[in-house]
């Protein structure tokens, strides 16, 4: 038992120090508030960063003339110039574009011209901007009163409310997405990353040989097993230090933003452009929208998520770095891991392409059900359902199943570990790892 | 000290060892021999308890090995290797801490022997930056830094340069003088010929030959000598109390091959022969563990 402490403590130790660690550590944090930095950046001034661009309108129906509506990047401008004149002249006038409206009688069509291609948003703004106001003519023609039909077209939004024991709640549908997006994919990606790590780990020292020193003195088993455990706690430090400093940067940078924001009075707009993405118009006023999102953050049952999350990722691992383990123990090194490679990764990837598309929106129906029983899907597939309310007993299965899962994958992966890392130079089949499998202690 | 009874080890496809029994006594250094791929390593590996025999046993001081006497042996394995990122100091007390030692008695010890061996400015070095010669000199202190009783070494002196061979091939000396008892591993039979008590000769999985070497050789000599003289050619008579076997000349130096008949001695062929030459050179043939080794095969076969 001590030796195995001893091991765990070299795998730990000598991945903690390595630089990389450092780096990754340090970077991930830094390039995950970067990114949201700039889409927030991008969604507050967004409107500000394209070019300004300079409209030139002629036109000859009389109907639209004054009614345009200019938008920080698109200013129109209005001419009573010839048409051909205009045509000729309006990029040396410093227009980008000539919007030439045809008398109504005409019945030519509406034309956009300029020197370069114009992009899908200057074309959607100008027809919306021109469909507007040909709408509200029409209304008036109609002798429909335009503020009447505004308050009858108001939008209705569904409240989505969960009936629980306690009561009535709000379902926080999206926080839901979320929160079930984010875990799974970390899920995921750390099961991939870290299980190369044991994978390597395992090469490495088959590659030099001291396996064969090291087995003279503990038993293959606990080798195998102080490695995943060391490398699990790596894991472990990288999610823990990962937190600590998302955390401390997001309140940094966000206490910055915020000052920034409210110094300019962007605060409102950022929270409608929230509001419009979140497809929701229950947000009114930007008080009431802040309070929303903190409320359907505090929804979320903390304790209960990271629990299962942490159960999820550490089973998870267990399970599957027990077979990169007995992956790495077949090979001399890692390019000949591919064969090995492909159909223990496959159900990671089909549960985690399945996750986004089906489960997220369907996570009760049977295949969901089903995918959040099997071991070698459930670390994903139930993380994509848990914040969507889980049956306990659905819960108490799954997990169950995933321990006996990495009960049986690491004793599978033991015995053909202890053989693979004496082979050398031997290439493997799937029949030799049976053989392995089936030697006796 | 390690008694090896009936030992069978069956991979598929082929037998490791049949039915191998052999006494290492307490004290002494052992050598293995035999051509590559004659089942040495498996038979090391089994009492290594890397791998486990299918059956038979092994006793260790009269008790059946167990994982308690893994700390008791010292194990250094044909093919060497250590972490290649890990620092040479912290691998050395790392692999002695799992043979069982605390940290501070490892540091005392590693700090020994890397002054012995005069390496201690590389303690902080990994193992990439080290010379071949050096990082054998790091594995050979890694498998002795425990002080065991029984030192397995396969192959011990490939890959050292002869300096360094026989720096290490003294340290092994003194080790045992010290008390370890020693098995050597190597199919080049006759690099341990000299500092081997006593040889077991595996060939294809079976064990044909074992004893002390002194009895072996003695078993296998046949009053063969050779005779050495200068000047003229001499003419043997059919009186001579030896046989001729061979007979290469020069033009004035010749070297004789010869067998002693039944009932006489090495004495009975040079007082024969000094009459009639003036003797340069005469030695007794003692056959190397080679030939022993190929004329076992042969007389087997």
């Amino acid at each position: 038992m001590n030796k195995i402490l001893l091991i765990i403590q070299r795998e730990y130790l000598s991945r903690v120090k390595k630089k990389s660690f450092l780096v990754l550590t340090f970077l991930v944090p830094v390039l995950f508030i970067g990114m949201f930095a700039i889409l927030g950046y991008l969604a507050v001034k967004g409107d500000d960063l394209g070019d300004d661009k300079k409209v030139q309108v002629i036109d000859m129906s009389g109907e639209f003339a004054g009614k345009f509506v200019n938008s920080p990047t698109i200013t129109y401008v209005y001419s009573t110039d010839n048409y051909d004149s205009a045509k000729a002249h309006f990029i040396d006038n410093g227009y980008n574009f000539l919007l030439h409206i045809p008398p109504a009688s005409s019945g030519a069509e509406i034309e956009l011209l300029s020197e370069k291609k114009p992009s899908a948003t200057t074309i959607d703004a100008v027809e919306n901007n021109l469909s507007r106001i040909a709408e509200s003519r029409r209304l008036k023609l109609a002798g429909i009163d335009t503020a009447v039909l505004a308050q009858a077209q108001k939008r209705i939004t569904v409240k989505a409310k969960q009936i629980t024991a306690a009561g009535e709640k709000d379902a926080q549908t999206y926080t839901a997405y979320a929160i079930g997006f984010l875990s799974a994919f970390l899920i995921y990606m750390c099961l991939f990353i870290y299980g190369t790590q044991v994978m390597r780990g395992v090469i490495e020292e088959k590659v030099s040989r001291i396996v064969e020193v090291i087995i003279s003195s503990v038993k293959p088993f606990q080798l195998m097993l102080g490695k995943i455990i060391g490398v699990g706690m790596v894991g472990l430090t990288q999610f823990l230090l990962w937190i600590v400093i998302s955390v401390a940067l997001s309140m940094v940078g966000g206490s910055m933003m915020a000052s920034k924001m409210s110094q300019s009075g962007q605060v409102q707009q950022v929270q409608q452009s929230m509001a419009a993405a979140k497809g929701a118009n229950n947000v009114k006023t930007p008080d009431k929208g802040m309070s929303a999102i903190m409320e359907s953050i505090e929804s979320i049952p903390v304790v209960y998520t990271i629990s299962c999350f942490l159960f999820y990722f550490l089973f998870g691992y267990l399970l599957y770095s027990a077979i990169f383990a007995a992956v790495g123990s077949a090979v001399d090194n890692e390019t000949e891991t591919q064969q090995f490679m492909i159909p223990v990764t496959l159900p990671l990837i089909f549960t985690f392409a399945l996750a986004q598309s089906f489960i997220i929106n369907n996570p009760d129906s049977s295949l969901s059900v089903w995918l959040s029983m099997i071991p070698f899907t459930s670390p994903i597939a139930m993380m994509i359902r848990i914040p969507f309310g889980v049956p306990a007993w659905q819960l108490a299965l799954s997990m169950l199943l995933l321990v006996l899962g990495f009960v049986f994958t690491t004793w599978v992966a033991a015995r053909i570990y202890r053989v693979g890392i004496l082979m050398y130079g031997k290439k493997a089949s799937y029949k030799e790892l049976a053989r392995w499998f089936m030697y006796k202690e | 000290m390690i008694s090896i009874r009936h030992i069978v080890k069956q991979y598929s496809g082929y037998r490791a060892l049949s039915d191998v029994s052999l006494e290492v006594e307490q004290g002494t250094v052992f050598g293995l021999l035999g051509p590559n791929g004659a089942g040495k390593t498996s038979l090391i590996r089994i009492i290594n308890q890397i791998t486990a025999p299918d059956s038979g046993e092994i006793l260790f001081n009269g008790e059946p090995l167990s994982r308690i006497h893994t700390e008791r042996i010292g194990y250094m394995p044909e093919e060497r290797g250590l972490y290649k990122k890990m620092e040479i100091g912290e691998q050395i007390i790392y692999l002695a801490r799992l043979k069982g030692l605390s940290r501070a008695e490892a540091l005392k010890r590693s700090k020994y022997w890397f002054e012995k061996l005069e390496i201690q400015a590389w303690w902080n070095k990994s193992i990439e930056e080290l010379s071949k010669g050096m990082q054998q000199k790091a594995q050979f202190v890694a498998t002795v830094l425990h002080q065991p009783e029984l030192l397995i070494l396969d192959e011990p002196f490939s890959g050292f340069d002869p300096v360094n061979a026989e720096l290490i091939k003294n340290e092994i000396l003194e080790l045992n003088r010290n008390g370890a008892t020693i098995i050597f591993s190597t199919h080049r039979m006759d690099s341990v010929e000299e500092l081997c008590d006593s040889i077991a000769l595996i060939n294809l999985s079976h064990k044909i030959l074992d004893g002390k070497v002194k009895d072996i050789k003695n078993s296998f000599r046949s009053g063969t000598y050779r005779l050495d003289y200068e000047g003229s050619k001499a003419s043997i008579g059919d009186d001579a109390p030896f046989a001729v076997v061979n007979d290469t000349s020069s033009e004035s130096h010749h070297s004789l091959t010869l067998r002693t008949q039944e009932g006489k001695g090495p004495n009975d062929a040079l007082r024969y022969m000094l009459p009639l030459v003036s003797v340069s050179r005469f030695e007794e043939i003692i056959p190397t563990m080679n030939e022993i080794f190929i004329r076992t095969v042969n007389k087997q076969a």
